[in-house]
């Protein structure tokens, strides 16, 4: 799925991102507030869906290779996290939806979660 | 640890400074990409010393971490001077955490840090004084078809 189709599904703001980022590519996707979950279970190339807006929520994404970050419930990332991520260049959209909801809506759509989609491709 | 040195450099990390948390990890894993080395075993390492860094950050008055890059592994290092850890056993269990509520606002103090770091390593030793200090090595082969338990 397309950044950029997740962003309309969103309904998210692009708080930082080039239009080549919004083509980006997202295979599959992650949702957490504590960064040790996501270090422990994520996966390079996701998506990360997260609450926490300081700024090791953009040093986690980066130190895992995860293509994006959504802050859900409205956050934004501080402006340490923005300045890593546009040093990262790891695009940055902010949605008003809450995370169970950005979650449900990314799924039906068919962005499979990070355990999911790697059982999948391993079958 | 034998073999030609690449490179090596050194990292101070200070504790209780999480503005700068894990500027030392992002370092690592950049000095990683321009060796070359492979995407993998780049992700392994920036996982085990940014998880490594913020258990500094968080627990430690201050830490050293410093970075071997041979030949055949990349090699880490970190010496801390803190309240050490009382139980390492328990300590590494995935879950078990002594974080507090400041620690877990930062994202961090799932009880995952230790558990991870190990999961992430082809070697893992871990050490402790209980009021001095926690020492760590970390081994990642470059090569992944070698192993630590053959």
């Amino acid at each position: 799925m397309k950044l950029r189709e997740i962003q309309r599904l969103l309904q998210a703001e692009v708080v930082w991102g080039t239009e080549a980022l919004l083509e980006t590519n997202i295979e599959c996707a992650c949702s957490a507030d504590l960064m040790s979950d996501v270090l422990a279970f994520g996966q390079p190339g996701q998506l990360l869906l997260t609450g926490l807006s300081n700024a090791q929520s953009v040093r986690t994404a980066d130190i895992l290779e995860a293509k994006a970050i959504v802050y859900v419930r409205g956050k934004w990332p501080d402006e340490e996290g923005l300045e890593l991520a546009m040093v990262k260049g790891i695009p940055v959209l902010s949605t008003k939806r809450m995370m169970y909801e950005a979650c449900g809506i990314l799924y039906t759509h068919g962005l499979l979660g990070i355990l999911v989609s790697d059982t999948i491709k391993k079958e | 640890m034998s073999g030609e040195n690449v490179l090596s450099q050194s990292f101070e990390i200070i504790g209780g400074n999480f503005g700068r948390a894990g500027k030392a990890s992002t370092t690592v894993k950049d000095i990683l990409k321009e060796l070359g080395i492979d995407p993998s075993i780049i992700r392994r390492t920036a996982i085990a010393t940014y998880e490594a860094e913020m258990n500094v950050v968080m627990y430690a008055e201050k830490g050293e971490m410093t970075l071997r890059v041979t030949p055949e592994m990349v090699h880490l290092h970190l010496q801390d001077q803190g309240p050490g850890i009382p139980d390492i056993k328990l300590a590494m269990k995935e879950g078990y955490s002594t974080a507090t509520p400041e620690m877990r606002e930062m994202g961090f103090g799932a009880g995952m840090g230790l558990p991870n770091i190990k999961k992430n390593s082809d070697l893992f030793e871990i050490s402790s004084e209980v009021g001095k200090g926690t020492r760590l090595e970390i081994v990642i082969y470059l090569n992944p078809k070698v192993k630590a338990n053959p």
